[in-house]
Parts: C-alpha cells; sequence; structure tokens
C-alpha cells in the first residue's frame, strides 16, 4: 500500500537524500521517496506491520534530521 | 510556516545581540583571558545552537554533518589563536543559514502562488437554499452556483445561465471560452460576466483543478537525471573533502620542512567548511519544481521532473494527424459543380444526405446551413459502401464515391483531387462534386515553424490517411517526412525505425490525442498527448499534456525544459567551480575562512535563487 507523509522541518536537501536511501532499507519497505521540495515523504510497503515501519522511519529521520519530524 | 516564521526571529535577535557583543569585543582595547572570554561570549550567543546540534547529531550516530564541521572550523580558528575569526566566520554562517531557509521558504511560496488555482468554496443549493460548503464537501449531482468573478469549484454541466469563463489557470489561454446551457464546464476556471448554475459532474478529487495539481505536486518524485547524479556525488564528496582535510592537517605539517601544524590545520579546516554539498542539493530540485511550475501555468503539464531532462533533448517530433494537426472534424472546402450553380449542387447534396448521421453528411449540412424541407425528399437508400440514393423534389439524386458512380454508369470527374470527395448526380447526368477536407488547426503551421525555430531536426507525421491527404497537409505544414496509409500496428512499427535512426543525445516526441495512440506513445522517449482539458484518456496516457489544442504549445514545452535544464546546469558548474577554486586556494594558502563560508553558504544562496529564474516562463 501507498502511503504519503507530510513532513516538517525538512531543511537539507542533503538530508532528505540520506533519509530517502535509510528509509528504503528498511524491512517492509517496497520504496520510499523524499521530496524536499513538497516536504513529502511516499511509501510503499506491505500493509502488515506498517505501525512498525512508521516507527523505524521515525528513527531514521531522527537520526538524520533531529528537527524534522512526521506530521501525523 | 508561520512557527519557522517566529522561530527565525528569535535566531535573528539572537544574531543581532552576538553582533553587538562581537564588534564590542573588537572595539574593546582588552587583552589575555578578558579578551578571550569576551569573544567566547560573542561566540556562544551566535553560534551556540550549532554546537549543540552538533553534539546532539553525535549523540544520534550522525557525525559528520554541517554543524559538526562548522563547530571543529570555528572551534579550530579559537585554538590558533583567530578569535575573531571564529567568531565572524560563525556568524557569516549563521547569516548566509538564514538567508537560505528564506530562499527555500520563498522558492516553496511562488510556486504554491503559482500553482494556487485550487477553489476555497462553493455555493450549493440545499433545501431551497444557497450555503457556501468546502468544494469537497459537495456531492455528484447537486446543484451549485457560480457567480461572476468567482471561481467555479468542480466540474459539471451547465443547466441555467450564459457566461464567458477564464481559462487560463488550466490552460494558460488568455481567450474566454463561451459557456451555455448544456456546456460542460471545468473547476479552476474564472466565472467572468454571468451567473451560472451547474449540475456537479465529478467530486472534488476527481476535479481537473485537483488532478492537476496533484500531478504537478507529484511530478518532483520523479527524479530527473541531474538530481540523481547530484545526489550520489553528494555521497561521495563529504567523505572525500573531510579525508582529504585530514590528510592535509597531519601529512605536510609533518612532511614538508618549515611548514606548521597551525597554518595547515587552518588549511584543513577550510576544507571542512567546504564539504557541505548542501547548495547543490537543494538548488537542482528547485529548479526543476521552478520548471514544472511554470509550465502547469501556460497549460502544460509535465509529469516528472525527469521528462523535462529528455524533453529538452528533443531531436525529432512525431505528429499523428487526425486530431493532432487537425481539427478531425469535417467540412466542404470545395465545391465543383457541372452545369448548375455551386449552391444547387450543395442543397440537393445536402437534402439527398439529410437522414444520415456519417460526418460527412453532418458536414455537407452545415455548409448548406439553411432548413432542409423534409417534405421534398422521398425514397432514401442507403448503398453501403457506396454512397445515398434519394428522390429529392421528383427528382433522383445520387450522391457517394467513385464506386456509386460507377455503379449508375455516370462519368465523373477524376481530376487531381485531394480529400473525401462525394460525386453527385441527377438520374445519369453528372453534377459535379463537392471535396470535404479535414481542417487543419489554425495555428498548425506555425507549431511547424516555431519547432524549426528551436532547431528541431525533423519533423514527421504519421496518419492512416490516403496518401493524397496526408502529402497534402504535410507540405501545406512544411513538414520534413510524412508516412500515409499507415494502420496502428504499422505506427509502431514507424516509430521504431524513426528511433533507431536518432543520434544516441537526441530524444523523440510523439504528439497524439491520447485516445488511440497509447502504444505510440509509450513507445516514443516523449509523449505529448493534446486536449487534455476534459480528456482523462490523455492526461492518463502521456508524459506530457497540454491542456487545449494547440500544438503550438509543443516549442513553448520544449523551450521551457531547456531553459530549465540551462539553470539547472548553471547551477552544478557554478557551485562545483566555486568549490574546487576555494578548496584549490586553500590548499596553497590562498584563501581563508571567509572564502570558505563563501563557497558553502553564499554559493548556495546564489543558485536558489538563480533556479527561481525557471518560474519565469513569459516570452519564451
Amino acid at each position: 500500500m501507498k502511503k504519503v507523509l507530510k513532513l516538517e522541518y525538512l531543511g537539507c536537501a542533503n538530508c532528505a537524500a540520506k533519509m530517502e536511501r535509510a528509509i528504503n532499507k528498511i524491512d517492509g519497505v517496497n520504496s520510499a521517496t523524499v521530496n524536499f521540495i513538497t516536504q513529502k515523504l511516499i511509501v510503499e510497503s506491505e500493509e502488515q506491520g506498517f505501525e512498525d515501519i512508521i516507527k523505524s522511519i521515525q528513527k531514521v529521520i531522527k537520526k538524520i534530521e533531529p528537527a524534522c519530524t512526521i506530521k501525523m | 510556516m508561520e512557527v519557522n516564521l517566529s522561530k527565525a526571529k528569535k535566531t535573528i535577535i539572537r544574531i543581532g545581540i552576538g553582533s553587538v557583543v562581537f564588534v564590542a569585543a573588537l572595539i574593546a582595547p582588552l587583552s589575555g583571558n578578558l579578551n578571550l572570554a569576551i569573544f567566547l561570549v560573542a561566540y556562544f550567543i551566535i553560534g551556540g545552537d550549532v554546537l549543540l546540534r552538533a553534539l546532539r547529531n553525535i549523540a544520534h550516530g550522525q557525525v559528520f554533518d554541517e554543524n559538526f564541521l562548522m563547530c571543529i572550523a570555528t572551534v579550530g580558528a579559537f585554538f590558533v589563536g583567530q578569535y575573531p575569526e571564529g567568531v565572524a566566520v560563525m556568524l557569516f554562517y549563521q547569516v548566509g543559514e538564514l538567508f537560505q531557509d528564506f530562499a527555500v521558504d520563498h522558492s516553496r511560496k511562488s510556486i504554491a502562488e503559482l500553482m494556487d488555482i485550487r477553489p476555497d468554496y462553493a455555493n450549493v443549493k440545499r433545501n431551497g437554499e444557497l450555503i457556501t460548503v468546502g468544494p469537497e464537501e459537495v456531492s455528484i449531482g447537486e446543484i451549485i452556483v457560480v457567480k461572476a468573478g468567482e471561481k467555479v469549484p468542480l466540474d459539471g454541466k451547465v443547466i441555467e445561465g450564459y457566461s464567458l469563463v477564464d481559462t487560463s489557470a488550466l490552460t494558460g489561454e488568455s481567450v474566454p471560452r463561451e459557456m451555455d446551457i448544456g456546456s460542460e464546464v471545468l473547476s479552476g476556471c474564472i466565472n467572468l460576466n454571468g451567473v451560472l448554475t451547474i449540475q456537479v459532474a465529478k467530486e472534488f478529487g476527481e476535479s481537473t483543478v485537483a488532478k492537476i495539481l496533484d500531478l504537478v505536486e507529484n511530478a518532483s518524485n520523479k527524479k530527473a537525471k541531474a538530481e540523481n547524479f547530484i545526489t550520489k556525488f553528494a555521497r561521495y564528496y563529504t567523505p572525500v573533502v573531510v579525508m582529504v582535510a585530514a590528510f592535509l592537517a597531519i601529512v605536510p605539517p609533518l612532511v614538508i620542512p618549515g611548514a606548521t601544524f597551525s597554518d595547515w590545520i587552518y588549511r584543513a579546516l577550510i576544507f571542512l567548511v567546504v564539504s557541505c554539498p548542501c547548495a547543490l542539493v537543494i538548488s537542482i530540485p528547485l529548479g526543476f519544481f521552478g520548471g514544472i511550475g511554470g509550465a502547469s501555468k501556460s497549460g502544460i503539464l509535465i509529469k516528472g521532473s525527469n521528462y523535462l531532462e529528455v524533453l529538452a533533448a528533443a531531436e525529432i517530433v512525431v505528429f499523428d494527424k487526425t486530431g493532432t494537426l487537425t481539427k478531425g472534424t469535417f467540412k466542404v472546402t470545395e465545391l465543383h459543380s457541372n452545369g448548375i450553380s455551386d449552391m444547387e449542387l450543395l442543397k440537393l447534396t445536402a437534402y439527398a444526405e439529410s437522414y444520415s448521421n456519417h460526418p460527412i453528411s453532418l458536414s455537407l449540412k452545415k455548409a448548406y446551413a439553411l432548413e432542409i424541407d423534409n417534405t421534398k425528399i422521398t425514397d432514401i437508400e442507403e448503398i453501403l459502401g457506396h454512397g445515398v440514393k434519394a428522390t429529392v423534389d421528383g427528382k433522383t439524386i445520387y450522391a457517394g464515391n467513385v464506386k456509386l458512380m460507377q455503379k449508375i454508369g455516370v462519368s465523373y470527374d477524376t481530376g487531381d483531387i485531394v480529400g473525401t470527395v462525394v460525386h453527385v448526380a441527377i438520374g445519369d447526368k453528372y453534377i459535379g462534386y463537392i471535396i470535404i477536407s479535414d481542417e487543419i488547426k489554425e495555428d498548425s503551421a506555425i507549431a511547424i515553424e516555431k519547432l524549426k525555430m528551436c532547431k528541431i531536426s525533423k519533423t514527421v507525421m504519421l496518419t492512416g490517411d490516403s496518401k493524397a491527404v496526408g502529402e497534402k497537409v504535410a507540405s501545406q505544414l512544411g513538414l520534413d517526412e510524412v508516412y500515409t496509409e499507415l494502420l496502428p500496428a504499422d505506427k509502431v512499427a514507424k516509430l521504431e525505425e524513426l528511433l533507431a535512426k536518432k543520434s544516441s543525445k537526441g530524444s523523440l516526441v510523439f504528439v497524439g490525442d491520447g485516445i488511440n495512440d497509447a502504444p505510440v506513445l509509450t513507445r516514443a522517449d516523449i509523449g505529448i498527448a493534446m486536449g487534455g482539458l476534459g480528456s482523462d484518456a490523455a492526461i492518463e496516457a502521456a508524459d506530457i499534456v497540454i491542456m487545449n489544442d494547440e500544438p503550438s504549445k509543443i516549442a513553448t514545452a520544449i523551450a521551457i525544459s531547456r531553459k530549465t535544464l540551462r539553470i539547472v546546469k548553471q547551477n552544478i558548474v557554478f557551485a562545483l567551480g566555486i568549490k574546487a577554486i576555494v578548496l584549490l586556494m586553500g590548499t596553497f594558502g590562498f584563501a581563508n575562512m571567509w572564502e570558505a563560508v563563501f563557497a558553502d553558504v553564499g554559493v548556495s544562496i546564489i543558485a536558489i535563487l538563480n533556479s527561481a529564474r525557471a518560474l519565469n516562463v513569459k516570452n519564451l
């Protein structure tokens, strides 16, 4: 399933690229795109365990750009 | 956005105070530890947050980021005794970062403004009252009213009223369109002068305006090759530069006689400051997004940043004929009567064909324009594959193709006729022929001319029409090549042939109406569909959609894509160039921290502002 998440305080385009790469490596994520301009994260993943995937994504984001969060 | 603003204000105040302390430190004739102390105070006020962020990031496992590098660079400056420089560089950096944030914000806002075609409300009739609600709250079938000056909020059909609407938000066209009872009106149009009562046909999520906004927003998800290249480059750039910095800090002082650690550490610090690739990584997608936004303003929907790139390299443009270069409707273009007046020929033929709904018959009736008196027509017989036979005013009229004429034994004009021909006879007497053509669009010739001015090396037309018709149209428009009498499968084969002949760097563009060109649109490097206004099929099928019917917009699209790519390339060359120069100068001791910070933040700001130029699509 495809989910579009809005990111807040995404200030560095390089970080956006790092996040994209890291999120793509998360288990269960089929593909992820981070759009720096629109500040959106598009994730395509399995339906099951989506909650866990979100948690992993949040961890990844926090690690790369601590000020950035997912707007739920 | 409001939160960012207050955050920015706090930062500005903090930097302001810090600067005051800094100036005081510079002026005050202090020495020794007191001197150091006051500079440190200024430093912490200005750059304290950077230090904190660096520490926090390291705690999260992210060591080598901008914050950390800036800290090392400025702390390093303090260590080698350059207190003012340490503070000044941090100040310069912070101010630069602030400008950078503003510039990105400004670009994002400009694009959002450009795309502000979203309607905010709808006046819907419920329970006899007109209430104002959000457009998403209106269901299919409900009645809405759009007053003069208001934006049409949803797609629908006009059930009452007459007005002119401005479609420029969707098509980039300045000429208003007429809306009458029964007209289909699209969301995003601005109602100009009359009140329109509309029955809603699509929900807001499915409306034209929502689809366009969605497409434009998501277009930047499809990244261009240039973007991917820069991202990949950035991955290697930072570690390499940091390693070289480490090398510079340690090796030359040990190896070169007379070289001091403080000198070379300073140079290494310059490397660290220039090691952030942010300028590049930010400005590239901004540039492409600007191009997409600007194109959308001109009524050209580009569905991905990558398509902009490919379009800029367009070398061959292949057109479908019917519906793309021609209107796809039939019109009487020539009357050649024999023994009677032209008007009489037209009248008799129109009467004979009056009961048919074939496009040819319709065009005859339209050309005749006067009312048809049905009492005069008797005995209509349709002869399949040949034409029609009817008794009009007591006379037997035969109207049809050459086979019909041959069948009734009437000799006909065989001249150099190009187009669909209706031969007409009364009894066994030939009274002439009428030519019906598919009208060429008014701006097709200009479209081809503009493409040639764009230095497109080949313009080609593919059609299923007869050789005579196809070649006539091609010569009228000035096309380089034309291939006629093609079946749908032949079109794909022809495209493959053309693809094989083009150069490796150029791309092949196919332009069609999206309805029955799907395979060809997919096979081409870029598929452009025309007439996106009201055609979901067109929007779905192609990579680029031209909202109205004008083929001349193709040249505009190519111009926009070339300008965008030029700006992106300028940014890449500029940013990399400056960084390389500063790194080189730094290695040999000809650069200081100021140049390093400029190469980082200053370059970034310039690149971002340059990217904003991609939004400007006037005069293209």
